[in-house]
């Protein structure tokens, strides 16, 4: 691919009386070559039409920042070699408000939540496909950010992006941009995880504080007029699961806690296993931001979501290993014994409070509504 | 977490219920927590597991968004329906179901009902949207409701002629009064509410002991105030007193916060009667704005439907809140109504006596699963 020396085009122009029809077109297929720039500083319904405006795109923001060579050769696919064995598949959307938050944004998300969600089944994340949806109006500048911050975590989990898609919505037909990912992971270990292996006298680890995303995020939409020094914990978890498997046999099941946080984790697990879970109140590692800003709004911060935190139910003969494991590394630092799984309620999570006192933790209905008094 | 851990040591938790077993002797006392949220924090914090057999506590109907009848929700979608509203309320009110679903439900029929922190967001969005018509629908006891006298005063300061209050705000006290004159009642004191109190003040309870010869003490929210709110009970109990007294010292005031009072006499006045979900109309219990506000006042600039809605047939709130049902009494409790899909309003409010039981409580069986202590590594 050629590039034009700056100038170029304004000397063409000056010469342009002069140039054989033979001369223009060459002028013409040369200034065609080139690297295309998106000029326009908003997404419009043009980027998403399929012509040169969309080339133009995809070439300037996402094959500039995400280069690999399955997604350089530009096919309708992208076609990767894999050892025979076992593969792990999956897919998220990301639809996050706001876009860009302290500690991260959609961009880091989209990588980290799809790696994550394979890193948890024992598998290493591999090749990821990002489809975005973008709505008319959305600012190339703001777009490129997050497509950095993307290619960014991708490079960081050691993954990626091999194939990818770009849709544009008519304006207030979308919330800026939603992006979509999905991943294959594969095992190389021949480790079988799973809710369902938990059993009474395991022990139930944290990979590190709780709550930090879902608070960070909260506070970061403005109008709760609440501060605090607080970052999302968004980040790929790879790299403790292969330090956990790699130190301990007795592994049975690892989550990431999302959406509805530890506690619907942990309910999961109950219920896939048929077991009780009991935790300790005073073992919760969460950041005294957190635990206040909960406090103020009557949230519970075993419900509230992390994206770079998992739940690890562990043979308790190895708890303190794996504790070591995770702790060796700077994303398990803090990370917990929260609790144990036991015979008594089966599908049921209980938790001895800091009083001493003992209720259940349930699954969530619906999302948690701030309280009024 | 500072000014909260040192209210949640179980060291002084069991100090405390060391002198409560003491004082409740072999007597039986039933005592009424009145506010909501002492339902919550006495299950969130597990606090039964502290009491004696004999120390019985019961639900009140001091959760606002418990007490709303089903019409009021109703009234409240239909202003949501007419053109080119923007109904705010608070996130409590948005999943309580009237006749006809509630605030999430119209939402996804095209309503546009949005969620504030404060009565001051709505009219925020009231000064964002020049051309649509905001309306807050106010919820809550004397704890809120200078939160809306407040906005109606600024909205009136400013001149913002696009913004009104559905005024749903109730009183403390004759929900009290009316606890106190159902028949067969039979309750040996309360714990008085500590939020609300900080507005109107220990003192607003005095007719309790004064009238009807029952202990009142105000207990502020974190575990060790309730364990010692309740000790104090029983110990008026045990000296035969009746009084009203205020162990929440830190934040409530004997006599209230009288620039708050102030701002709610300024812009309302007690309606005649209103209907209460449980309980059903009580007279001079409840605040509507004052004819001064009615260009705040939505129910005079909407026609509201007003139809009474009739609860489920098999809801049994009208007894959980009058404390005459614990919430596993109930017929359809955990089974026909869940948090999930409530048909009674206790199992919506986390505050609500149903929903915090099913939330935290249902643990008959566990007890021993915290036997052997988690080691810290």
């Amino acid at each position: 691919m050629t590039q034009q020396p700056e100038g170029a085009e304004t000397d063409a122009k000056t010469e342009a009386g002069g140039e054989t029809e033979a001369e223009a077109l060459a002028r013409v297929a040369r200034h065609r070559e080139r690297r295309p720039r998106v000029r326009d500083e908003h997404v419009t319904l043009a980027h998403g039409a399929g012509g040169s405006a969309t080339a133009d795109l995809v070439e300037d923001l996402f094959l500039r920042s995400l280069a690999n060579p399955a997604l350089e050769a530009r096919e309708d696919q992208a076609l990767i070699d894999v050892d025979p064995g076992r593969l792990a598949f999956t897919t998220d959307s990301f639809v996050v408000s706001p876009l860009e938050f302290p500690g991260g944004s959609i961009g880091d998300l989209a990588i980290n939540g799809t790696v994550n969600d394979l890193a948890v089944s024992g598998a290493r994340p591999a090749y990821l496909s990002a489809g975005f949806i973008l709505e008319e109006g959305f600012a190339i500048a703001r777009l490129r950010r997050i497509v950095d911050d993307l290619a960014a975590a991708a490079a960081a989990a050691g993954v990626q992006v091999v194939t990818g898609d770009t849709k544009v919505v008519g304006r207030g037909k979308g919330d800026g941009c939603y992006i979509n990912t999905a991943g294959i992971g594969v095992l190389e270990r021949p480790v079988e995880l799973g809710a369902r292996f938990a059993r009474p006298g395991d022990a139930v680890l944290v990979s590190g504080p709780i709550g930090d995303h879902g608070i960070t995020i909260l506070l970061a939409r403005g109008d709760l007029e609440l501060e605090a020094d607080l970052e999302s914990d968004t980040a790929p978890l790879h790299r403790l699961v292969d330090g956990l498997l790699e130190a301990c046999s007795g592994v049975r099941c690892l989550r990431d806690a999302t959406r509805g946080g530890v506690a619907t984790v942990l309910n999961e697990v109950a219920e896939a296993a048929g077991v009780g879970i009991a935790l300790e109140e005073t073992a919760l590692p969460i950041r005294a931001e957190v635990n206040g800003a909960c406090e103020v709004l009557g949230l519970d911060p075993l419900y509230v979501a992390c994206e770079g935190r998992m739940v690890i139910v562990v043979d308790a003969a190895e708890a303190d290993t794996a504790l070591a494991a995770l702790r060796a590394l700077p994303e398990g630092e803090q990370a917990a014994r929260i609790g144990s799984v036991v015979a008594e309620s089966p599908g049921m999570v209980s938790l001895r409070t800091q009083l001493g006192g003992t209720r259940v933790v349930d699954t969530m209905a619906g999302d948690p509504l701030p309280r009024i008094c | 977490m500072r000014f909260v851990d040192e209210y949640r040591s179980p060291d002084i938790a069991r100090g405390l219920a060391a002198e409560i077993a003491e004082l409740a002797g072999d007597g039986h006392h039933k005592i009424m927590e009145i506010c909501g949220g002492h339902t919550h924090a006495i299950y969130r914090h597990g606090i039964p597991d502290y009491l004696p057999d004999n120390v019985e506590l019961v639900h009140g109907p001091g959760c606002p968004v418990c007490v709303v009848p089903a019409g009021r929700i109703d009234d409240a979608i239909a202003i949501a329906f007419e053109p080119g509203v923007i109904l705010t309320t608070f996130g409590d009110l948005m999943r309580v179901p009237g006749g006809q679903g509630s605030f999430l439900d119209a939402n996804s029929r095209g309503a546009d009902i949005r969620m504030v922190y404060s009565p001051l967001d709505a009219l925020k969005v009231a000064r964002r949207n020049p051309d649509r018509r905001v309306v807050f629908a106010a919820i809550g006891f004397e704890t809120t409701a200078p939160a809306t006298a407040a906005t109606v005063l600024r909205a009136a300061a400013e001149g913002i002629d696009n913004f009104s209050v559905l005024s749903n705000h109730v009183l403390v006290g004759p929900a009290i009064q009316a606890i106190l004159d159902a028949p067969g009642q039979d309750l040996d004191g309360f714990l008085g509410p500590g939020h609300v109190s900080t507005v109107i003040g220990a003192s607003a309870y005095e007719f309790v002991a004064r009238d009807h010869g029952k202990p009142l003490v105000v207990s502020g929210f974190e575990p060790l105030d309730v364990l010692q709110a309740i000790a104090w009970l029983l110990r008026q109990r045990q000296e035969g007193r009746a009084e009203v007294t205020n162990q929440y010292t830190r934040v409530v005031p004997w006599e209230g916060n009288r620039a708050a009072l102030r701002a709610i006499d300024a812009t309302m006045e007690p309606r005649a009667t209103f209907e209460w979900r449980g309980l059903g109309e009580i007279p001079w219990s409840a605040l509507a704005l004052r004819e001064e506000y009615a260009a705040f006042d939505a129910e005079r600039h909407f026609t509201l439907p007003g139809r009474r809605v009739a609860d489920h047939r098999a809801c049994q709130c009208a007894e959980v809140l009058t404390g005459r049902l614990k919430p596993w009494q109930c017929a359809v409790f955990g089974t026909v109504c869940t948090p999930e899909n409530p048909i009674g309003t206790c199992m919506v409010s986390s505050e609500g006596a149903c929903a915090a039981y099913y939330h935290y409580g249902r643990l008959q069986l566990g007890r021993d699963a915290h036997a052997a202590p988690v080691p810290s590594p």
